[in-house]
This record gives structure tokens, C-alpha cells and sequence, in this order.
């Protein structure tokens, strides 16, 4: 039976301010879900602390609400544990690349086979507007005192270097595309990041809505001109077709260039996909030939009486004397 | 005694000298020292053997096996009169000025000492100085004896020949004791026994030192080591191992690890260990386990080494969260960082065990020595209250049977367990008898297996209410059902809630959970009491002293000093009401810990309302000794002792 939108939204009272670029990533969720047809018991949603953080709550699968910067290992143990789980994680900037960046990157060089979506309001919000890891130096929103002291990350520009195997940015408004990015995403062989522009209506008030949609940035026509485009409009080729060496660094070259192109012309899309390498599955099933087919939260361990069933045998005769 | 700088093959004589006396039957515990360093720093390792049981090391030192000038200039004041060094002749030139790694006060006391008797300052001079005490003095000739067996095989190599000086110097102690050269060269095979051709060079060296000892020193020892009469077959066990092979069978399926000493080990024995046989031999006769055979032939245990312990800890969970056992282990440093990660467990009743192997603290400390310095840290890691086990064992039997109540108990109360053990214990080995696997069960406890019905609309509530506090747990995955997780406050359903009343419910339901686990968690797996009811002293401690006490206590009834110990396993919850009788009948509570505060005897006075007497506190880095303890404890039964003695022995 097909899932419908409605089967993936809770009952729980959702907080989040009015007019919060959250709701168009929740909405690209529920409807990437929905089209995917997922089974929603099979499907684990996982996030960190903050605004974002509270999106499992309204999402009617597993949620699993963690702690701040660490949705990604929480992600890794569940997957690892039951490969055939279908893992969505999301966290905020700060949640990602501040307080957690070792597991950004370090999880770029597992590539184990999930999707994180990135809620990129360059504010923590919950906490009330302090400037967060992606807003550019000497940016000053509303509730800063001053401008920001720190140079914003690029977020694409990381996940390049770091080794995530699919790389892509949305914007929240624009819930279709971003849709169809989630997707490819969760679709995708490996670990794929998703950088979600996200206007906090309450404290940035600078990377704003109408921002985005061109106020103050007229084009030819006299008419305001969108902040982003669509890379794939302009015939950009993101993917790695055969996987050699030459192939794979001129398309990380030009994903890198992409990555610097911000401001008045930002673009959307995908910026590389490579499934030529393996994921940590994979990796872990060539040196553990059952690990795919009896994953560690299917094995059994013990018979009804409790007796266990590892053979410790030959690990105790080389111990014996 | 064997040492020599690391990196030159101090841990394989040390084995090899383990094994060969083990496989006649005779007992054997044996510890390593070393330092944070990769090469050239000092290491030991001291191996007591008996026909007897025992469980500790002491200070003296009977045979010194040296094979580099350090170990004689560090080791040599501690060798019994009417013991044995044996040494390399061709160092006797080397001045104690020359050796960079010896500490300035080591190198001035003995400076001072040897001015004192008239001595030079050379390595010939350390060796007159013991000669002078009465300890029996053997040079062995290294390089010319190994060069005698390069020729043999074709090995001119110096560097390849040096490596066999271990070898040879645990050959030499053993003809001094007119040992059966047989079980050496078994030893020697089953050490090498992936490299043939080393396998039966090392033997060459072990018959060349063998014959020289016979030729030049025949008998005139005097000691003879013999094995038993009857053989038992028992294990010879190291820690970090014995725990890795408990985790398999109780069924641990993911570990996460940061690499830190002494704890990482284990993770990369289970690493090496990673594909997992099913099924024992009962298998044939057993109609569920032929079951069983149907679901799967072979297992395997997933072992991440992640990026710091806050993922460590957060994996581990992730793989409880999914109906894993999961576990991952680490020391004081990689511990302090998953507090935040246990609370979060804590608060989502996940099950997930932390092996906490404790080294001397604080912060860095001393990396590579003992201590007990994190029983308090571990008892309160975390902010805010939450429900945890905490489990501390006293040696590698022990070890073995509480990594599998880790995980039931894990399983059972749906929250962290912390099981403790310490340096001491992760590098030493020791004979112990044959695990009795029929005492091994599994109690995945209210586990639930998939796919289950649908009773609400497919949300299932993870948190209800229940009378005793667990609640029906399927895990995240489970088809057929949802709920959430948050480490917020949260309902039945696992969504956030701060409604008050529910708040307090929630509170009460979870650490009501560690009054069922202390009612239901057997009296056996919580103490231990070891002596007469009745005595004039008991001693109280936890974890690896457990081997020193013991063997303490046989010295101290031979004196007629009636002793008694009682050591806790179970920490927490603590069995308060137990110790609280057991030591109101104390005439005297003695509190012996690897540690600066006394920090058990600080939680059983807490609890029990009952004040240590004395105390027996060590904490420079060195295990303690079931000698130093016996003379405290002498000390203190003789009235002359301050009120906290604190213990020093240790190189």
C-alpha cells in the first residue's frame, strides 16, 4: 500500500517559530519519504541538539533525539548494527560543524551508507541568535552584539575534503527541489550530506526569505533576481561515472569551484556523487563475510534457555596450559 | 625478573617464561611495567611461579634475567641475597654515567652507595656490589653463544641474533633451576609458532644456553624448580584478552574504541578475533542449539575505532538503541569524555556496557601505571540522576564471569553498566582454572524481537509505566511499530514532555530500577568474604588488590593474626544492608585501596553509617604487593602504625 504525507506526521505539538525554514525541510522529508515508499519501522531518523534537533518528533518513524554534535556517531552505531535500516540524519550548522565536526569529518572517511541533512541557518537558535559555524566574518544579525569575529565555513567546500561521497545543498523554500535532493540522498550508495539555506525568520536577519529571493539584487528586467540557481539547469554533470583517478579529482575540482561561487549567485543541487567507493558495509563484509547477511542486531546469541552460542573454543586453547 | 628498553622483546621472554613453567603444571602470575614510550625506556616483567596458588607479585626478587645495563643498574639492589643475576659480561665496561634513561635520584643513590664500598662506577662494579650481599652471579655471553647458533642457521645478521638474547637469558634462568628444557622449547614453539624457521632458531638459542649454564654453573644454584606431581589443565590468562573472549560470548556484537592504554588491547584482540564460531561442541547433543544452527552459521563482532570517546560511547549506544550488545572500552581520559554520552543512555534506558580500565590519574597521569583513582567518577560521571551499574572485578576469573553479567544486567534494567577493572589487571597474567561454561547465561531480560502488531496505530510506548520500572523493549528497527528517543524529559512515546507530574513519574521509574536490580542481583555476585567470621581484622578494598590481599592473608594467619576480607563487587547499587552486618562485627576495618582518598571506604561509610579505621593507600603508580601489604597490615595489628599508611614499594 502506498504511503501517503499524511502517515508521516505525528500527533507532537511542533514549537518551531512561524515562518521557520525548518517546516519546508520537514515538508521535503515527509514527501521524499512518502514518494519513496518507505516502510516507516524500517526507517530511523536521527538528530542532534537545537532546532533542527526536534525533527524526528514529527516525523512517524524511529526518532532518535541525541545530543548536541553527536547525531552522526548515535547514526553510525545503529546503522552499523542493522545495515538495513534506512538512517536520515539532520542537525543545524552549529550541531554539525561546530561542536561536531570531528564526526563530520570523520564520518566523510567511513561512508557508511546513510543521508545528513544540514539545517544551515548560520544562527543557534535555540540558544537565541549567537553566530554559528557557517556566518560569514563580520556578518552582524540581529541579536549579536557586534559583528561575527569568525570566518563562516564552507560547508561544501569541507564535505569535499573530508570524503563524503555525495555533496549537495538545497534551500528550504524551495521544497521540490530539495525534495528531490533527499531522495538522491538517502538513495544514494554512501554517505551524503545535503546543506540545507535555511532562514531563521527570528534571529538571522540577514540571510533572510526575501534575501534569498532577490530583494536588492535586481536583474536585466528590473525585477528582483533569486540568490540561487540550480546547477543542474545549467547542464553541470555532478557524477562519477567510472570511478579512476582522473575522473575522480576532475570532478572534485569542479565541485570545489562550485563550492566558492556564494552571495548573488549560490548554487543548488548536487555538487558530486561518487559510488565508486565502498561503503563501511562493504568494507566491514569483506573482512567479515556474514556481516551483511547476519548483522550484528540479528544474530542470535543465545539459545531459549539463555545458553550462549559463541564457540569460544579455540579462543580458550590458545589460552590453555 | 626479565627487563630490558622496550621494543626488545621483554613481553615475549616474559610469556615464554609464563608458559614454559605453566605447562608443567606449575601456577604462575606474572605483571608488566613500562613506561609511556614506544622504544628504548625501561620495561619489566616479574613472574612468580609455585606448586601453590598465587595471585600477586612481591617485591623481592629471587633470579634477575638482564640482557642491557639499565635493567641490572635499576634491578640488582632488589635481588634477595642468596639469589641469582645473570648478565651479559661484555656490558661490565659501561659506566652508570652512560645510561641516559636512569632518573637522577636513582643514578645518586647508587652512586652513593657504591662509594661507599669502595666501588667504581661501571656495570662490573653494580655486580660486585650484589656479589658482596651473597647473590649468586652468572654472566652469560650472549653474542658469542648466539653467534655459535647463527652458524647453524646460515643467520649472521647481528641484529637478527640479538633478538634471541630473551630468549636465551629465559633459558639461562630456567637451567639454573634445572627446569625440564622441554616445556621451554614448547613455549619457545608456540610463541613463534606462525614463524618456523625463528621458532626452531630460538630453540638453538634456548640448547645453547641450556648447555652453557650445565657446562659452566652446573648445580651450583641450588635451587630446583620441579613440576607438580599432577596436572590440572587451567589457563593462563592476561586481562586484556580474558575480557575480549567474555564479551564474544556473552554475545557483545559492536565495540567502539578511541585508542588509549591500557584498554585498547582488548578492542584490537576482538578485532583480531572479529569472524565468531557458533555454537559449542553440546551443539550435537542439544535440540535448541540445532535450532539455532539453522539461523545462521557464523557470527561476527563489528569493532569501530572511532574518532574520540565521545563517539566511542555514542556508537555504542547507537548499537543498543538497534538491540546490539554493544560495549566499547577505554581508561580515565577517554572515560572523562562520555559522561555526557552515559547520561544520555541513562536517560533513554539503553543498554550499553563501558569497560573502564583505570589508569593513575589525574589527567594524563602516569599512562601505562595502576591505579583505583576513578571508583567516585565512575559512580557519579554524568549530570543530573540517572540509573547505572557499576561492576568491578578482582581478577581475571572474575573478569571473565562479570562481562557476562555486564551485559545481562545491561539488558535487564535497560541502562549503563560500568564495569571496572585497572592496569594491573589488563597486563597481567596468570594461571586460573578452566572457565566452566555451563555457568554462563544470557538474560536479554524484556527484549522484545520483531515484527510485532501494530497496538497504536504502529506507536508503540518504549516508556510506559510499569510496575517495576522496565518497560517491554523492541528495538529502534523493530517492524511493525515506532517510537522516539530524545534526551529530553519525554512520554510513554518518547516525545518531549515537561509536564511535571510526568516528569516526577519518569524520574521515579527510572531509578527504581536500581531497586530491582538490588533485590534481584544475587548476594555471590556482589561480595566476596573470604576468612573466619571471627577475626581481629578485616580488610576491606575492591578490584585487583584482591591477589595481594589474599595472598597477604596466608603470611598473616601463619603469624596468628586473625584477618578476614571482605571485597565488593557489586558498587552500585551498593549492597548497604550486607556490609552494614558484616562489618558491625569488625573489631577493626582496614581500608586497602590503589588510591590517595580511600575512596570505597568513603562510599561504605556513606552508606553504612561505619568509619574505616585505618587505611592502606598506595598511589604511586605501582600495583601493590602481597608483600608491602602483609607488613602494613603486621604494622597495624602491632598498634604502631599512623592511621593511613600510605604504601611506596614499586620500580
Amino acid at each position: 500500500m502506498a504511503l501517503k504525507l499524511t502517515d508521516l506526521k505525528t500527533e507532537a505539538h511542533n514549537d518551531w517559530c512561524p515562518g521557520c525554514g525548518d517546516f519546508g525541510i520537514l515538508n521535503a522529508v515527509q514527501m521524499a519519504l512518502a514518494e519513496m515508499n518507505v516502510d516507516p519501522s524500517n526507517t530511523v531518523m536521527v538528530s542532534g541538539i537545537g532546532c533542527s534537533g526536534k525533527i524526528p518528533h514529527f516525523v512517524k518513524t524511529y526518532g532518535v533525539h541525541t545530543l548536541h554534535g553527536r547525531s552522526l556517531p548515535f547514526a553510525t552505531g545503529i546503522k552499523l548494527s542493522n545495515p538495513n535500516l534506512e538512517v536520515i540524519c539532520a542537525g543545524g550548522d552549529g550541531d554539525g560543524m561546530g561542536i561536531g565536526a570531528g564526526h563530520f569529518v570523520n564520518s566523510a572517511r567511513r561512508n557508511v551508507d546513510m543521508a545528513y541533512i544540514i539545517h544551515d541557518n548560520g544562527v543557534y537558535g535555540l540558544t537565541k541568535g549567537q553566530a554559528s559555524p557557517t556566518l560569514p566574518l563580520g556578518t552582524k544579525t540581529k541579536s549579536l552584539p557586534l559583528p561575527n569575529i569568525n570566518q563562516g565555513i564552507n560547508p561544501i567546500f569541507l564535505a569535499l575534503a573530508a570524503g563524503f561521497t555525495f555533496v549537495a545543498r538545497g534551500y528550504a523554500y524551495d521544497v521540490r527541489h530539495l525534495k528531490d535532493l533527499i531522495k538522491r540522498a538517502v538513495l544514494h550508495k554512501g554517505f551524503a550530506l545535503v546543506d540545507v539555506l535555511q532562514p531563521c525568520p527570528t534571529y538571522n536577519d540577514v540571510a533572510t526569505k526575501e534575501y534569498w529571493a532577490g530583494e536588492g539584487n535586481l536583474g536585466p528586467d528590473g525585477k528582483p533576481k533569486p540568490r540561487t540557481y540550480k546547477m543542474e539547469e545549467s547542464g553541470y554533470d555532478p557524477v562519477v561515472h567510472t570511478g579512476g583517478d582522473a575522473e575522480v579529482a576532475d570532478k572534485i575540482h569542479q565541485a570545489v569551484q562550485k563550492s566558492f561561487e556564494l552571495g548573488d549567485h549560490t548554487p543548488i543541487g548536487v555538487f558530486y556523487q561518487n559510488e565508486h567507493i565502498p561503503t563501511y558495509e562493504e568494507r566491514l563484509n569483506q573482512r567479515m563475510p556474514t556481516y551483511r547477511s547476519n548483522p550484528p542486531a540479528k544474530q542470535e546469541i543465545a539459545t531459549a534457555d539463555g545458553t550462549p552460542i559463541a564457540n569460544v573454543s579455540k579462543l580458550l586453547e590458545e589460552m590453555r596450559v | 625478573m626479565i627487563g630490558g628498553a622496550q621494543g626488545t622483546g621483554v613481553d615475549t621472554s616474559a610469556i615464554v617464561f609464563a608458559r614454559a613453567a605453566a605447562f608443567s603444571g606449575l601456577n604462575v602470575f606474572g605483571n608488566r611495567e613500562y613506561y609511556s614510550n614506544i622504544k628504548g625506556e625501561h620495561s619489566y616483567f616479574r613472574v612468580r611461579v609455585s606448586k601453590d596458588t598465587i595471585r600477586s607479585h612481591v617485591d623481592t626478587v629471587d633470579m634477575l634475567a638482564t640482557f642491557d645495563d639499565e635493567t641490572l643498574v635499576r634491578h640488582a639492589p632488589e635481588v634477595r641475597k642468596d639469589g641469582a643475576i645473570i648478565y651479559d659480561p661484555d656490558l661490565e665496561s659501561n659506566k652508570l654515567e652512560n645510561i641516559a634513561t636512569i632518573e637522577p635520584p636513582v643514578r645518586s643513590s647508587l652512586t652513593q652507595e657504591l662509594t661507599k664500598n669502595g666501588l667504581g662506577f661501571t656495570l662490573k662494579d653494580i655486580v660486585e656490589l650484589a656479589r658482596r650481599r651473597g647473590v649468586h652471579i652468572y654472566p652469560l655471553p650472549y653474542l658469542t653463544l648466539l653467534k655459535k647458533v647463527g652458524e647453524k642457521f646460515g643467520e649472521t645478521s647481528l641484529s637478527n641474533l640479538n633478538r634471541m638474547v630473551n630468549v636465551m637469558a629465559v633459558a639461562a634462568s630456567f637451567a639454573l633451576l634445572e627446569y625440564d628444557q622441554d616445556y621451554v622449547n614448547d613455549a619457545v614453539r608456540k610463541q613463534f609458532k606462525s614463524k618456523p624457521k625463528a621458532a626452531e632458531m630460538n630453540v638453538a638459542a634456548v640448547a645453547a644456553g641450556y648447555d652453557f649454564v650445565r657446562e659452566k654453573y652446573n648445580g651450583s644454584y641450588g635451587v630446583k624448580l620441579e613440576p607438580p606431581s599432577s596436572k590440572e589443565p587451567r589457563l593462563l590468562l592476561r586481562g586484556n584478552a580474558t575480557m575480549g573472549v567474555a564479551k564474544e560470548l556473552a554475545g557483545c556484537r559492536l565495540q567502539t574504541y578511541y585508542p588509549i592504554t591500557p584498554a585498547s588491547d582488548e578492542s584490537e584482540y576482538l578485532e583480531a578475533h572479529e569472524n565468531i564460531d557458533l555454537y559449542g561442541p553440546a551443539a550435537a547433543e542439544n535440540p535448541q542449539l540445532a535450532e539455532a544452527a539453522t539461523i545462521a552459521n557464523r557470527a561476527s563482532i563489528t569493532v569501530v575505532q572511532t574518532e574520540d570517546e565521545i563517539a566511542a560511547i555514542t556508537m555504542a549506544i547507537g548499537g543498543g538503541l538497534a538491540g546490539t550488545r554493544s560495549a566499547t572500552s577505554t581508561s580515565g581520559p577517554g572515560f572523562s569524555l562520555m559522561a555526557e554520552g552515559l547520561g544520555w543512555a541513562g536517560m533513554n534506558e539503553v543498554p550499553v556496557v563501558v569497560t573502564l580500565y583505570q589508569r593513575a590519574g589525574p589527567s594524563t597521569g602516569l599512562p601505562t601505571r595502576h591505579e583505583q583513582g576513578d571508583l567516585r567518577f565512575a559512580l557519579h560521571a554524568g549530570h543530573g540522576e540517572f540509573p547505572r551499574i557499576i561492576l568491578a572485578s578482582g581478577d581475571h576469573e572474575e573478569t571473565f564471569y562479570d562481562t557476562i553479567r555486564a551485559f545481562n544486567y545491561a539488558e535487564k534494567y535497560q541502562t549503563p553498566v560500568i564495569h571496572i577493572i585497572d592496569k594491573a589487571m589488563a597486563n597481567s597474567d596468570a594461571t586460573m582454572p578452566m572457565f566452566d561454561l555451563n555457568r554462563v547465561k544470557i538474560d536479554r531480560g524484556e527484549t522484545l524481537k520483531g515484527p510485532l502488531g501494530a497496538p497504536n496505530g504502529g506507536e508503540f510506548e518504549r516508556f510506559k509505566l510499569t510496575p517495576s520500572g522496565v518497560s517491554p523493549r523492541p528495538p529502534v528497527g523493530t517492524k511493525g511499530v515506532l517510537y522516539w528517543n530524545t534526551g529530553d524529559e519525554h512520554d510513554a512515546l518518547g516525545h518531549i514532555s515537561e509536564d511535571p507530574t510526568l516528569r516526577t513519574m519518569m524520574m521515579e521509574k527510572r531509578m527504581s530500577k536500581l531497586d530491582l536490580a538490588d533485590k534481584e542481583i544475587p548476594l555471590s555476585e556482589k561480595v566476596n568474604f573470604f576468612g573466619p567470621k571471627n577475626a581481629d581484622i578485616t580488610l576491606l578494598s575492591w578490584g585487583s588488590t584482591k591477589g595481594a590481599i589474599l595472598d597477604a592473608m596466608d603470611w598473616l594467619s601463619q603469624d596468628g593474626i586473625k584477618v578476614n576480607f571482605l571485597q565488593i563487587r557489586l558498587i552500585h547499587p551498593f549492597p548497604t544492608e550486607h556490609v552494614k552486618d558484616l562489618l558491625s562485627q569488625s573489631k577493626k576495618i582496614i581500608d586497602v585501596e590503589m588510591n590517595y582518598s580511600g575512596q570505597l571506604g568513603g562510599i561504605v561509610q556513606e552508606r553504612t553509617l561505619i568509619p574505616m579505621d585505618q587505611h592502606i593507600v598506595k598511589y604511586n603508580g605501582r600495583p601493590i604487593s602481597s608483600e608491602e601489604l602483609y607488613e602494613a597490615v603486621k604494622q597495624i595489628a602491632k598498634g604502631n602504625a599512623p592511621k593511613r599508611l600510605v604504601l611506596t614499594h614499586g620500580a
